[in-house]
């Protein structure tokens, strides 16, 4: 018997008038298991514990929390790479309200996404089979378009904690400059004139927190770094 | 796009070239004032009223001013929009920092130019 201590935090706002962390023992068998297997057993022991998985293979970005202070994806994060000293605090993101458990309101983090309008703009009329990039107009995308939406950068950004209502964050300023740098998208000047407030991008101060527990291993602040430049090029 | 009316100029953009700018002078000076304390020898009134007697180094100081002014105006509203979140009570401390900067600026120019 391999046990491991897990303190889980708990909050049902039916039932509950304070959140509070919960003890639970898991037996690992011995096993490097994935914090969301760790969840999964201890779902058997209680199964009131909410939490949101899907794909359980960190393609979903659905298992985002703070696993003993730092965010990730539970179902990629093995127990060796978050556990101290055999035990595992597991919360929800920070910054987010919690709905129930481990699962967070992630409203205002897609509105920040939604704000910098992740589709691309053409205003040229499309040609008949598609519009044609260069290997290397396609090689800018790439570190930019494999984020999943986790939050997980987000949420570990004080930047964001303060001022989710403003500052749009890693996540949507990846996004941003993923639809900055595309070939195809014709809206670059508008794009750049809702972002050059002192909020929206500039409230970064590049302590990069985001790439630290970005699970997919991007970048944010090198995008962010870009978009000033871009910002820098275009002003008089 | 997120509207302001208390940063120091206008656009997110403008306040970071200036906090950049303004870093720059600011170490040149300091590297300048530690530099001229540490390699001349026996520093009395004189010598140090004789370096400020100079106008390229009141021209200097002042742009060092100057820019400390910018820099903590720019700063010190990252900080307080961070922190203060009632409106009336970010206004008030915003007010008094500006107050203070101004009279600090102020009272440096006539340090400066003064007697």
């Amino acid at each position: 018997m391999s046990m491991l201590q897990v303190s889980v935090y708990r909050y049902n706002p039916e039932t509950d008038s304070a959140p509070y962390m919960q003890e639970f023992q898991v037996d690992t068998q011995g096993r490097d298991l994935m914090v969301l297997n760790v969840l999964e057993l201890i779902k058997q022991q209680d199964s009131s514990m909410a939490y949101r998985r899907s794909c359980r293979e960190g393609v979903c970005g659905s298992d985002g929390m703070n696993m003993n202070g730092t965010n990730g994806l539970a179902c990629v994060t093995p127990l060796s790479a978050v556990t101290k000293g055999g035990k595992l605090v597991l919360r929800p993101l920070p910054g987010l309200p919690v709905i129930r458990d481990l699962v967070v309101d992630m409203g205002i983090f897609y509105k920040q996404y939604e704000r910098i309008q992740p589709y691309l703009q053409n205003e040229n009329s499309p040609p008949a089979i598609e519009r044609l990039q260069s290997p290397e107009e396609r090689d800018k995308l790439d570190g930019l378009y494999e984020c999943i939406l986790c939050a997980c950068c987000s949420t570990s950004c004080p930047s964001f904690w303060w001022n989710p209502d403003k500052f749009v964050g890693p996540a949507g300023l990846l996004q941003a400059y993923r639809f900055l740098a595309d070939s195809r998208d014709t809206a670059t000047r508008e794009r750049l004139a809702e972002l050059e407030d002192p909020f929206s991008v500039f409230r970064c101060r590049g302590i990069m927190n985001c790439v630290a527990v970005c699970p997919k291993g991007l970048n944010p602040t090198r995008a962010i770094g870009k978009i000033r430049e871009l910002l820098l090029a275009n002003a008089t | 796009m997120v509207t302001n009316i208390t940063n120091f100029g206008r656009s997110g953009l403008s306040d970071w070239l200036i906090q950049r700018v303004s870093a720059i002078i600011l170490m040149l000076y300091t590297i300048f004032m530690v530099g001229y304390l540490l390699f001349t020898p026996d520093i009395d009134y004189l010598t140090w009223r004789g370096l400020f007697d100079q106008t390229w180094m009141r021209i200097f100081s002042l742009l060092a001013f100057l820019s400390l002014a910018a820099h903590a105006w720019i700063g010190l509203w990252t900080v307080v929009t961070d922190y203060i979140k009632p409106t009336g009570a970010r206004f008030a401390v915003q007010i008094a920092i500006i107050l203070a900067i101004f009279i600090f600026l102020v009272w440096g120019v006539q340090v400066l130019w003064g007697a």
